[in-house]
């Protein structure tokens, strides 16, 4: 954690991980209330810098605010900024006039929250930048797989997918690796970047070994415009999923081939395609991910009372 | 430029033609070197006190980028000159991407003219290779060279149609210059902007493998050997390609190799902030690869330290790290960066001083790098222990894309004569013009 930024899961400890996942736990409880609100941001202003346009997650950390009685702002890059180079040192200029107590930023190039952060006296958080990390969404599939399992301490996870260009991946695997489980990556060697496995996760071709004693299963999207040359075949099947953007699998029993073959990655992915979680599950996460957000946004508001 | 007497006194004389280290005095006299030894008896003229000081052929840096003409909101000959003498410069090569490109005499006239009026440093143009660096039509190579250009290169815009970059070396024999090459296989660096490897990985930002050089090296030093002509490999930073190039020298082929401050002190580590001023092309490698450099400078199996000094603006950096260019200054701080491979005692003194000007003067085949009695009075004057922060607002280049701002260095030049003239003295800044 850089101060008190939210910018990835990387430069998070065990202890800050569960102490966001219990406020997420305490929030799921004003869920229920009928006034879903606390008052401890009231008078407080967060805002919304979304880059790449993402409705869900920008209402789930609306949402989020709001239950934490701030009020949220959301500041819409002009559509010249979207697609031209950005200045960042104008960017955080702009915000800083606005006085914000925390800005929540989502960019498509890596490390453009950083970069603000280092230019702004209000803490960041990071959204999703590029294929670098998306902090938020790895806490609200770990409370989902605490919800399920109870437990992080000896589960396998397993990520499926273009490792390459997810952020997703990436920040899932740092936060379940310190949460105590075993992340494996399965993808084809194309979907796999250098050195992956430095980062704390075993990489695998083959989807039948990955999958081997899973307890968590994710199937990340697979975005066309990102093959690359990749074989046409396989974008063709790709092409035909739904397009969930992350879909943690809690409960997913060992998987095998059913005739005990190795599993070709192809037709694995395809057979995980089947696993996809239900709409109603869907719903339920996207509830959860405001929980989640509500713990981090306190988190970020809690350390900068501290510091 | 002419001058009178200067006596640099007492320094240590470090003169890689001639072999000499040792403490001594040095008298300039219409601006050469008119004698050379211990206990010259000093009458008229200015004194230098180079006591603690090394004294040294003024630097002959490889690889900047002027910038001029066409884009001087980035840098101009006369910035660039000074910043090059305030490094302990007294030469630079410029590249030949301007706007329009030196692919021409005209715009080569044009660069030397400015030259004369503007900068302190000497200024020998780069040629392009190919016209308006496209890589398809080869330039005429000889009236470039008849007009002052001392080497020819598209550098970044890399040639990768083989047949054009055979013909450009068979060609350039006509020119007697060597042919440099910025080294990246663009099919293999694509959307690549840091090292592909762990460090591309955490970041999430496309790698550009070192592969990319490698193979690119491996095919110049193919074609330049079947050619027979001068291959100057640019900016290495890959340990493959050290290897490549120890191997083909080994076997006769005619190449010579330069490495920048960067590449030699910073591994891709440096990126991890996503600070756009560790953004380079090549990019910062891996510590292998660093290591690979250092040694390959040591063994001479890379012959010049050139710092690829690539100005741009503040607005230019200031974005995301895919949308800014690549480079970075390095005049201003070659010195103290890569003084620290004679600090871990990687590279003898007189062997640090031999790749920053008597080869880089071999490679191009110019004058400069000795201290010879009657050779012109290019020098500079080291002092290897000063501590100093650099703040790239203070110093000359018009830009401040450099990844050491704020950092502690130590060792800087004193002083730079070129010519006979003292162009810059650390207390009282640029003399001259
Ligand atoms: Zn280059």
């Amino acid at each position: 954690m850089t101060g008190r930024d939210l910018l990835g899961i990387e430069g998070l400890d065990r202890t800050d991980l569960e102490r966001i996942l219990e406020t997420a736990e305490r929030m799921q409880e004003v869920g229920r209330r009928d006034v879903k609100k606390v008052p401890t941001l009231r008078g407080r202003t967060l805002i919304n810098l979304f880059f790449e346009a993402s409705t869900r997650t920008r209402t789930s950390f609306e949402i989020a605010g709001k239950r934490l009685s701030a009020d949220v702002v959301n500041f819409t890059p002009s559509s010249s900024s979207l697609t031209k180079a950005e200045s960042i040192l104008d960017t955080a200029m702009t915000l800083d006039a606005m006085d914000p107590d925390a800005v929540i930023v989502r960019h498509k190039v890596a490390g453009v929250p950083k970069r603000i952060a280092d230019a702004l006296a209000a803490p960041v958080i990071n959204a999703g930048d590029g294929a670098h990390e998306h902090p938020t969404q790895a806490l609200l599939d770990c409370f989902t797989v605490k919800q399920e399992k109870g437990r992080f301490d000896g589960l396998t996870v397993t990520i499926i997918g273009d490792i390459t260009h997810s952020r997703v991946a990436r920040s899932n695997l740092y936060a379940f690796t310190k949460l105590g489980a075993e992340v494996r990556l399965a993808a084809p060697p194309t979907m796999l970047p250098t050195g992956i496995e430095s980062l704390g996760a075993k990489a695998y071709t083959s989807l039948r070994e990955a999958l081997e004693g899973a307890d968590v299963v994710m199937v990340l999207r697979i975005q066309q415009e990102r093959l690359d040359g990749q074989p046409r075949r396989r974008d063709r099947a790709r092409s035909r999923r739904p397009p969930p953007e992350r879909d943690p699998r809690p409960g997913a029993q060992r998987r095998r081939g059913a005739d005990g073959r190795p599993v070709s990655v192809r037709g694995a992915l395809g057979e995980a395609r089947g696993m996809r979680a239900s709409g109603a599950r869907s719903a339920r996460q996207a509830s959860e991910g405001d929980r989640a957000r509500v713990g981090v946004v306190e988190e970020v508001r809690g350390e900068e009372r501290d510091g | 430029m002419a001058s009178g007497r200067i006596w640099i006194r007492g320094g240590r004389v470090l003169d890689p033609s001639t072999g000499r280290d040792e403490v001594a005095d040095l008298l300039v006299e219409d601006g050469k070197i008119a004698a050379v030894g211990a206990g010259l008896a000093a009458s008229g003229g200015e004194v230098l006190e180079a006591a603690g000081a090394w004294v040294v052929p003024g630097f002959i840096d490889l690889h900047v980028h002027l910038r001029e003409p066409g884009q001087e909101y980035k840098e101009d000959i006369a910035s660039g000159g000074r910043a090059a003498v305030a490094g302990g410069f007294s030469a630079v090569v410029c590249m030949a991407n301007t706007q329009p490109a030196n692919d021409d005499p005209s715009v080569t006239e044009y660069i030397l003219d400015r030259a004369r009026q503007e900068s302190p440093a000497r200024v020998y143009p780069v040629g392009a290779a190919t016209r308006g660096l496209a890589g398809e039509v080869m330039t005429e190579m000889v009236a470039l060279v008849d007009a002052g250009c001392v080497a020819l290169s598209d550098d970044g815009k890399t040639i990768m149609d083989s047949g054009v970059m055979r013909r450009v070396f068979e060609y350039s024999q006509l020119a007697r210059v060597a042919i440099i090459t910025h080294a990246e296989d663009r099919t293999l660096v694509r959307e690549g902007v840091v090292n592909e490897g762990p460090v591309s990985t955490r970041l999430g930002l496309p790698g550009n493998p070192s592969i990319a050089e490698v193979i690119h090296v491996a095919r110049d030093l193919m074609l330049a050997e079947l050619a027979g002509a001068h291959l100057h490999v640019a900016h290495v930073s890959t340990a493959g390609a050290v290897d490549l190039i120890r191997r083909a020298r080994e076997r006769g082929v005619h190449v010579t190799a330069e490495v920048t401050p960067h590449h030699l002190a910073l591994t891709d580590e440096a990126t991890l902030g996503y600070d756009t001023n560790t953004k380079m092309a090549p990019p910062l490698r891996s510590e292998t690869d660093m290591r690979a450099c250092r040694a390959g400078l040591a063994d001479g199996t890379l012959d010049a330290i050139a710092t690829d000094h690539a100005p741009h603006a503040v607005h230019e950096k200031d974005v995301e790290f895919t949308a800014a260019p690549p480079g970075v200054i390095g005049l201003e701080t070659a010195v103290p960066v890569t003084l620290d491979l004679v600090r871990a005692n990687e590279l003898a003194p007189l062997e640090w001083v031999r790749r920053l000007s008597t080869n880089p003067a071999r490679i191009i085949h110019r004058a400069g790098g000795s201290l010879a009695v009657g050779a012109a009075a290019d020098i500079a004057l080291v002092d290897p222990e000063r501590r100093w922060i650099y703040d790239p607002a203070k110093g000359f280049s018009k830009s401040r894309n450099s990844p050491w701002a704020g950092r502690e260095m130590i060792g800087c030049a004193i002083a730079t004569l070129v010519g006979g003239v003292l162009v810059w003295d650390v207390e009282r800044g640029v003399l001259l013009p």
